[in-house]
């Protein structure tokens, strides 16, 4: 039997009729998954809105408990890997493979970043009993600081949408190292070119919106 | 090697061994485990459905204790809506017909569809696992802050949900962008068969409205291990929250449930009256309106719940509306059969029996949507049997008709058509019997989900039980001439209906490994029934079956040797 495309590059499986039809296929599926991502993310922020409008000088006293300065400081750090993975995306289209395995492995570099930062931020929460619902107990002396006294009504709400939305975006996060991870292989091994990048463009849309929830989720916990 | 000359080899055979299955990407393939699954899962819960009756057989315990009891119906709802109805017609009818009717090899990704196939068996395996931990209970709702007061056989059926809920927005998303990116040459929208314009409304559902169970079940089940204090009251949450995210995902779920259904019934009412569908783009389109609407009516669960009068009145409002798109359905499949002619074979039979239970199961929620008759029927029999009439007279009678329309493309073999008939009459004369007495015991105050009740309405629980069984027989009946069909049945010819969709006039029976030898051009609508001889006028294999009416008995050879240009 023979193959049905055998005109057709390497990368277009049999079921397609030809590359284009293939990479648009792939986009709108992403684009279609970052759809049901937002929808997910969008119980959380109703939640959110919910809480802050019944309770909101809880909200206006414990963001202050989060540090600003770490929240800011992981917002530059993931601004810098979503353009690095765009300047990826930009290399591969021109051919450039090597401009390509550099900008991912920077990306990957960047995600950690954000992690080990967010990792700092959870243990001071825990270290002073800043805790979700049920656990919510703040205590302990910093700087001359009480904790203590962000012990108000309401305050286990707060924790408890912080530690899930930025839990469950930090999962993302890790989720998408080990994408990136998946793809610096497979470029590596070369499997890119700029006739076909599909992953790369993929990789680099879930990464923009795990970026772009992140933009959402700074201001909405610590600034405001 | 030659395919066409006899049609031996097909996607069934052209390769063996059991990991020839367990790992195919071949859609046709995953819509059979998905058949296999689905089924045991129907089994599994229809036997939970049946226990439950026998228990509602007199007051007081029948055969099982009140605890029991509240774990079987509780079991039974939830493997019957999430492992059963929603991916029923999507994933096994969708998988196999939706790509053939496109005129594609294949879905768009077919690694995708195999993983959603095995998330959606762990997630069924996990809640399915509540029942060893044991204690699951409050109905597939889940309200808090019960759910979260009760043990931990909870935090399984959440975990399974959430996991099963993946399966079926990658299938949504499979199938999305495989209307949209791999229709055959020709196939416009407006050719599409209306079975592909109600899985692509459903699948819209799956993606938008799927992600926010997610979420829920996921906060429940935080709730529940970490008493994270959102829902539960006594740590200062909100439990009607809850509700809002209940229903905000559950309402348009009830459309993922029957819009699949009004697909199936759509395909069966064109081709068993030999006639154009009616008003095929209000019917196409009202797919589409019932799954915009569907978004914006979750509030109507919740008129009790508390929320704000100006809420009730306007989401009471907005339910009638989801009334027209289905009138709209509904009036225009009558008028297929008035201008068609009718043959009443067993898929069509389940297409009119649809008609039925299903508008009685409509009106029935227009009746639920009115605020004042809510109060009274909130909570009662009313509900349950409105519920079932839909969901068990829609779905399941539409699902049923599928099967025995897509069946002999599926195995090849022909099942046999009387033994079909009796069991159809059975499956509708068991059903009305269960659940019409429901109607009448919940208007009298007859609430859902008790184990006891007073005397004054055992006569109806004998009634609703007595046609449990009636049904269970039908249902059994089914399974056994399609079991010995498989085995011992008569060859089916391809195109044993007369359909005008392209799974029937341009594929060998059962489909071929890649579906078609020769992509499709398609050059008319899926129903252009007045046609007819003149698409079938080439000759070739007449079939077995009589009746076809209006010559269109006879059959195509394979597309590949009529075409051979191409």
């Amino acid at each position: 039997m023979s193959t049905p495309h055998s005109d057709q590059p390497a990368h277009v499986k049999h079921y397609f009729v030809s590359s284009e039809q293939q990479f648009d296929a792939a986009k709108m599926g992403m684009w279609l998954f970052l759809v049901t991502e937002i929808l997910l993310f969008s119980g959380m922020f109703v939640a959110y809105t919910i809480y802050r409008s019944w309770h909101p000088e809880t909200w206006a006293a414990l963001s202050t408990a989060l540090d600003w300065k770490l929240g800011g400081l992981n917002t530059i750090v993931l601004l810098g890997s979503s353009f690095t993975v765009a300047l990826g995306i930009h290399h591969i289209q021109k051919g450039n493979k090597k401009g390509l395995i550099i900008n991912l492995i920077l990306t990957f570099l960047f995600a950690g970043v954000f992690l080990v930062v967010k990792y700092f931020e959870y243990s001071a929460k825990i270290e002073h009993g800043l805790l979700p619902g049920a656990a919510f107990d703040p205590h302990g002396i910093s700087y001359g600081f009480d904790y203590a006294t962000y012990n108000v009504p309401y305050g286990p709400q707060f924790f408890s949408i912080y530690f899930v939305m930025t839990g469950i975006h930090g999962f993302h996060v890790l989720v998408g190292m080990g994408l990136f991870a998946w793809i610096t292989r497979k470029a590596i091994r070369g499997d890119f070119s700029a006739e076909y990048y599909t992953p790369v463009e993929n990789c680099g849309l879930y990464w923009h919106l795990v970026d772009i929830i992140w933009i959402f989720l700074f201001p909405l916990l610590y600034l405001i | 090697m030659s395919h066409s000359a006899n049609g031996m080899v097909n996607y069934l055979n052209h390769d063996k061994g059991i990991k020839s299955w367990l790992f195919t990407l071949d859609h046709k393939r995953i819509g059979i485990m998905y058949l296999v699954a689905v089924s045991l899962a129907f089994l599994a819960g229809g036997i939970l459905a049946l226990l439950v009756r026998i228990e509602l057989l007199a007051p007081g315990e029948t055969i099982m204790s009140a605890d029991a009891y509240n774990q079987s119906f509780t079991l039974h709802a939830v493997l019957m809506i999430f492992a059963f109805i929603i991916p029923a017609i999507p994933a096994v009818m969708g998988n196999f017909a939706l790509p053939i009717q496109l005129g594609a090899k294949d879905v768009a990704f077919p690694r995708l569809n195999l993983a959603s196939f095995y998330i959606y068996l762990i997630g069924a395996a996990i809640a399915m696992s509540a029942l060893i931990v044991g204690r699951i209970d409050g109905g597939w709702t889940f309200y808090t802050p019960y759910s979260t007061s009760i043990g931990d056989g909870i935090l399984f059926v959440t975990a399974g949900v959430f996991v099963m809920g993946f399966s079926s927005i990658l299938t949504g998303l499979n199938f999305i962008v495989t209307v949209h990116k791999m229709r055959a040459p020709g196939l416009t929208w407006n050719r599409l068969p209306l079975f592909i314009w109600s899985i692509y409304a459903t699948s819209i559902v799956q993606v938008l409205a799927t992600p926010v169970i997610g979420i829920t079940v996921l906060l429940l089940f935080l709730e529940k291990a970490f008493q994270i204090g959102i829902f539960d009251p006594a740590l200062g949450g909100d439990p009607v929250l809850f509700q809002h995210f209940f229903w905000f995902y559950s309402h348009p779920a009830v459309y993922i449930m029957i819009l699949p259904a009004f697909g199936v019934v759509s395909d069966l009412m064109g081709t068993f009256s030999r006639h154009q569908v009616s008003g095929y783009k209000f019917v196409a389109l009202s797919s589409v309106a019932i799954a915009f609407l569907g978004f914006l009516v979750w509030g109507h669960h919740m008129f009790v719940s508390g929320q704000s009068a100006v809420s009730s009145v306007v989401f009471s409002l907005i339910t009638y509306l989801i009334g027209i798109p289905t009138g709209v359905k509904v009036i225009n499949w009558v008028q297929t059969m008035y201008k068609g002619s009718v043959q009443f074979k067993s898929p069509m039979l389940y297409a009119i029996m649809f008609l039925f239970t299903f508008s009685i199961g409509g009106f029935t929620g227009i009746m639920l949507g009115v605020l004042a008759i809510d109060i009274h029927l909130h909570d009662t029999y009313f509900v349950v049997a409105h519920f079932h009439y839909v969901m068990m007279g829609g779905n399941v009678i539409a699902a049923l008709g599928g099967l025995h329309y897509w069946w002999p493309k599926m195995t090849g073999k022909l099942y046999n058509e009387t033994q079909a008939k009796i069991a159809a009459f059975l499956v509708f004369f068991g059903f009305n019997l269960t659940f019409f007495p429901q109607f009448i015991m919940g208007a009298q105050g007859m609430p859902r989900r008790y184990y006891d009740y007073l005397p004054q309405y055992e006569g109806y629980h004998q009634l609703s039980t007595y046609g449990s069984w009636v049904l269970g027989v039908g249902l059994f009946l089914i399974a056994y001439y399609l079991l010995v069909s498989v085995f011992k049945g008569k060859k089916a010819g391809l195109n044993p209906w007369g359909a005008l969709t392209l799974e029937w006039t341009h594929t060998t029976t059962p489909p071929d490994h890649h579906n078609f030898l020769e992509t499709p051009v398609v050059t008319r609508g899926a129903y252009d029934f007045h046609l007819a001889r003149h698409l079938f006028e080439h000759g070739g294999e007449v079939t077995e079956l009589e009746g076809m009416g209006d010559g269109a008995s006879t059959l195509p050879e394979t597309p590949a040797t009529e075409d051979a240009t191409v």
